[in-house]
This record gives C-alpha cells, sequence and structure tokens, in this order.
C-alpha cells in the first residue's frame, strides 16, 4: 500500500465518521464542529487527487467563512433538542421513507456509474499532476475563457441574494444616533467653539 | 520509491520543522520582550529588566511561570472542547511557516499554492478563538469570541483583495515565485510596496485586525471583558493562547516581508549588500514589519467596536476593491501582466 492510498483510507474514514456525528451528536455545536472536521478532511481528499487549489478554497470558503457563521448562529440559539425529538415517532414513517427512496437512488446512481475511458487514458489522464500548467492556471484558463458567462451569472445570482437578505432585514429605526464620521472630520474650530467678550460684572446671554 | 528514501524524506522533513520551530519560539520570546520594551520606551519607563541582563531573559521565565502552574478548568465549561481551543490555535498559527520562504528555497513546503495556504490557515485561526470562548461557559469569554470571530472575519477580506492585488502583479501563488517577481534591478524601489502603496497600507492594518493586535485588541479590552475570550484560561492553555498570537503576529510580519518588501532579497541590489545571505535580509525586514506593529500598540488608542467594522466594511473593501480594478486596468493597458 503507498503512501496515497493510506492517507486516503485516513481522510476517508475521518470524514465519514465525522459526517456520522454530526447527525448524532447531542449538543448541536458539537455536530458543527464534527461539520468542519468533515470539511477539513474532504479538502485533504481533494489535495489527494492533486486539485490543490480547489482543496485550499474549500477551506478559505466552508471552513473560514460559512462555517463560522453557522458557529455563530448554533452558539446563540437555545436550541432545546429534547423537545425537538418529542414528535419523533409520529414523524418516523413519512421520513424513512424519503429516505429509502433516496438510499434507493444513491444505488442506483452508484450502481451505473462508469468512468469514461477516454479520460483514464486520455490526454487529460495526467492533468492533475500539473507538470506543465499549475492547477490554478488550469482553472483560471477554462474558467475565464469558455464558461465566462456561466461564472458571471452565479456571480449575479449571489450578488442579487446577498442584496436581497440586506433588503429583507434592513428596518429604519427612528430616534437612533448616527456618528457620521465626515461630518465629525470636516468640524473646525470656527464651528465648535466660540469666544465671546464677557464684560465685568454682566455675564452674557448663553 | 523504496522505503529507506520514505525515511529519509520524512526525516528530512521533520528536522527542518524542528530546527525551523525551534529557532522561530526563540526569535518570539526576544520579540515578544522587544515588543514590552518598546512599549515601554515610548512611555517613558525602563520595561522588564530584572531578569538576566536587560531583562534578557524575561520571556523564559514567564514561560516557566505559565508552564509551573496549576491549569483552573471552570466547573461548566466543556473539558474537552477547553483545553483543544488553545492548542488548535497555536498549532495553526505555527503551521502556516511551513510554506514561508526564509530564503531563496529555504522553505520546508514549496507548494503552487502557497499563498492560498497562507490565506486557508489564517482563516481557521478563529476557531480557536470561538470554540475557546464558548467552551468557557463564560458571559465574558463568550462575548469576547464574538467579537473576536466577526473582526477576524471581516478584516480577512479585504485582507483577500490585497492578496489578489498582489498575485495579479506577481502572476504566481507560489511564495518563492512572488519573491522572485520583485526583483528587479532598482532594488527596494522594485518591491510592491512602493508600486502598490495603499496596498501595503491595507495590508498592515489588516493584519493588526486579524491578529487582534491593538489598536483593535477589542477581543481583550481589559476594561470591559477583561481578557475576552481568554477570561477562564490559565496556566500552559493561556501560554499557548499567547503563544499563538505572537506567532500569528510574526506570521503577519513574515507574509508582508513576502509580499511587499522583496523577501530574502538585497535593498540594494549590488555587491557587498548582494553577499549578505537572504535570511539576514529576511529576518530585518519581519523585524521591522514587528516594530512598526510595536510602536502602533503604543502610540495608538484603541478603536471602538462600530468604528473597527466601519473602517473594514466602508473604507478598506471598497478601496481595496477598486484598487483590484485599477492595478488589473493598468497591467493589461501596459502590457506589463505577467504571462505564462
Amino acid at each position: 500500500m503507498t503512501a496515497a492510498a493510506a492517507f486516503f483510507y485516513l481522510f476517508s474514514a475521518i470524514t465519514v465518521a465525522s459526517g456520522f456525528m454530526v447527525i448524532a451528536s447531542r449538543n448541536p455545536v458539537t455536530s458543527v464542529l464534527f461539520l468542519i472536521l468533515a470539511f477539513v478532511n474532504a479538502a485533504g481528499l481533494f489535495m489527494l487527487m492533486g486539485a490543490e487549489f480547489l482543496a485550499m478554497i474549500l477551506i478559505v470558503v466552508y471552513v473560514g467563512a460559512v462555517a463560522v457563521l453557522f458557529l455563530f448562529v448554533v452558539m446563540m440559539l437555545d436550541v432545546d433538542f429534547a423537545e425537538l425529538r418529542q414528535g419523533f415517532q409520529d414523524y418516523l414513517p413519512v421520513g424513512g421513507l424519503i429516505g429509502a427512496v433516496f438510499l434507493v437512488e444513491l444505488l442506483l446512481v452508484v450502481g451505473s456509474w462508469a468512468i469514461d475511458p477516454g479520460l483514464v487514458h486520455g490526454p487529460l489522464a495526467n492533468a492533475p499532476g500539473g507538470e506543465t500548467v499549475t492547477n490554478t492556471q488550469a482553472l483560471g484558463l477554462v474558467l475565464y475563457t469558455n464558461y465566462f458567462f456561466l461564472f458571471q451569472v452565479a456571480g449575479l445570482i449571489l450578488l442579487v441574494a446577498m442584496i436581497g437578505a440586506i433588503v429583507l432585514t434592513l428596518r429604519e429605526r427612528p430616534g437612533v444616533k448616527r456618528q457620521d464620521i465626515s461630518v465629525q472630520n470636516a468640524r473646525t474650530q470656527a464651528m465648535a467653539v466660540e469666544v465671546r467678550q464677557v464684560p465685568s460684572r454682566q455675564g452674557v446671554e448663553v | 520509491m523504496s522505503v529507506l528514501d520514505i525515511l529519509l524524506t520524512v526525516g528530512l522533513i521533520a528536522l527542518k520543522s524542528v530546527l525551523l520551530l525551534v529557532a522561530l519560539l526563540v526569535f518570539i520570546a526576544y520579540a515578544l520582550l522587544a515588543d514590552r520594551k518598546i512599549w515601554a520606551a515610548v512611555q517613558l519607563r525602563r520595561g522588564p529588566n530584572v531578569v538576566g541582563p536587560f531583562g534578557l531573559f524575561q520571556s523564559f521565565a514567564d514561560l516557566l511561570k505559565f508552564v509551573l502552574k496549576e491549569p483552573v478548568i471552570p466547573a461548566g465549561a466543556n473539558k474537552t472542547l477547553f483545553l483543544l481551543a488553545p492548542v488548535i490555535f497555536a498549532t495553526l498559527a505555527l503551521s502556516s511557516w511551513a510554506v514561508i520562504p526564509l530564503s531563496d528555497g529555504w522553505a520546508i513546503a514549496d507548494i503552487n499554492v502557497g499563498i492560498t495556504y497562507i490565506f486557508a490557515i489564517s482563516s481557521l485561526g478563529v476557531y480557536g478563538v470561538i470554540i475557546g470562548g464558548w467552551a468557557s461557559n463564560s458571559k465574558y469569554a463568550f462575548l469576547g469570541a464574538l467579537r473576536s470571530a466577526a473582526q477576524m472575519v471581516s478584516y480577512e477580506v479585504s485582507l483577500g483583495f490585497v492578496i489578489i492585488t498582489v498575485l495579479m502583479c506577481a502572476g504566481s501563488l507560489n511564495l518563492s515565485q512572488i519573491v522572485r517577481a520583485q526583483d528587479t534591478a532598482i532594488g527596494i524601489l522594485g518591491w510592491y510596496w512602493l508600486w502598490l502603496f495603499p496596498m501595503f497600507v491595507v495590508f498592515f492594518v489588516s493584519a493588526l485586525a486579524e491578529t487582534n493586535r491593538p489598536p483593535f485588541d477589542l477581543p481583550e479590552a481589559e476594561s470591559e471583558l477583561v481578557a475576552g475570550h481568554m477570561v477562564e484560561y490559565s496556566s500552559t492553555p493561556y501560554l499557548l493562547f499567547m503563544l499563538g498570537e505572537y506567532v500569528a503576529i510574526m506570521g503577519m510580519c513574515a507574509l508582508g516581508t513576502v509580499l511587499f518588501l522583496g523577501g530574502w532579497l538585497s535593498p540594494i541590489p549590488f555587491a557587498p549588500f548582494t553577499w549578505v545571505p537572504g535570511l539576514i535580509w529576511f529576518v530585518l525586514k519581519a523585524s521591522f514589519l514587528f516594530f512598526m506593529i510595536a510602536m502602533v500598540k503604543a502610540m495608538v488608542p484603541r478603536y471602538r467596536y462600530d468604528q473597527l467594522m466601519r473602517l473594514g466594511w466602508k473604507v478598506f473593501l471598497p478601496l481595496s476593491l477598486v484598487m483590484v480594478f485599477v492595478v488589473a486596468l493598468v497591467l493589461k493597458l501596459t502590457g506589463l501582466a505577467p504571462v505564462s
């Protein structure tokens, strides 16, 4: 057994085990932490396949950003799991049916899976090795030429989703004091201080 | 490849890693001392001066003190996660050093996606903080962790754009290649700190925020949150958090050196300056950046949290986005873009 195979079994075993722990653990925070462990190991699997750029981006985007926000929400929510599990018996038949259908579909897909022989022995067989172009370059050359339109559309969808989320949560509250930095910085001595001559024993109107 | 070859390769990597680790930790012990000395000098104090001549052994005395004390674990804490958090934090901070080229070819792992690796590792550092704060089962620790996580995630965005700008100029994700791209006939004037000066400033400030250094040390604001996510920690776990923090700061200094200050290159590109080993130039440049960070700590008052968020999202993010666009446009129009 080569080192790569040993690492493959290590990473995939941890991925599957932590995937199981995500649904099995009692504490939601522990669930999210196991999910993160699964992400990191999936990145390790990408790395073994030679897709180093994808592995790093998986960590940056999913582990570094998405899962952090996930963890944020889960930590601040007061989830009572005993309450959530109350209706377990009632929902079991329907849930079990959906699960069974899903399992059969998965088995059908995996059973009829075949890798195109042209891919294994063809010109692309050694592509991930990166002897001529690096991974990042190869991705960029395809992404910004052949798939440029799809790339732009994906970006646009994300933008629309982002603006939608902002519009849904934005509320104007009257009576809230806000700081305007540019106004503060533009203040001069003349605007802030007024110097008056005070006549002796008379005072001034404020 | 025979078993012997594999063992030899693994042994060599392990040897290099241990060597780098020891050198780095000793360097950080003195960087910590320098940090305190600089802070003291600005405030007209002497700083630590009791242990050893001029207080030179102060950091080692601190180390012994932390290691010998009893670790206190709060009764309501999640014990596993509580102890795991500082280990994660310190390990992640150290592991980013694997790809940093200290001199030409002196990187433990000279990988193609070096800069993305550093970016990924530094984005993971937030987990040590957030897990530690949550596992402590304390309001103050949790609030500190939330603040810290929000801050680190926010400034990562502008840090990412800074890195992208440098990448466009260098044409490679490999850290050694980025340094070689700065190797021109005009020496110090050819490095990216001059050509991308606004981005250098954004990088410096973002690095301060990313490593929770003053003036952005809100997670540890003593006056309101006692010590933020570290409030329940004592002894060795606390030491690991502090160590991780300083390793991350030195890591940011090293990254700044590679991206903007020409890594191991000599500032004056002819003999006798080119005879000086690259490692010395690298250490000098990283130390210079660390000095700047220490001076900022001594001189700048702490930001308020809303000001911090405003700076990150409303000033740095648009500025770095515009710079990415401008740099790309200039590179395209002038034909200076690196061709692969």
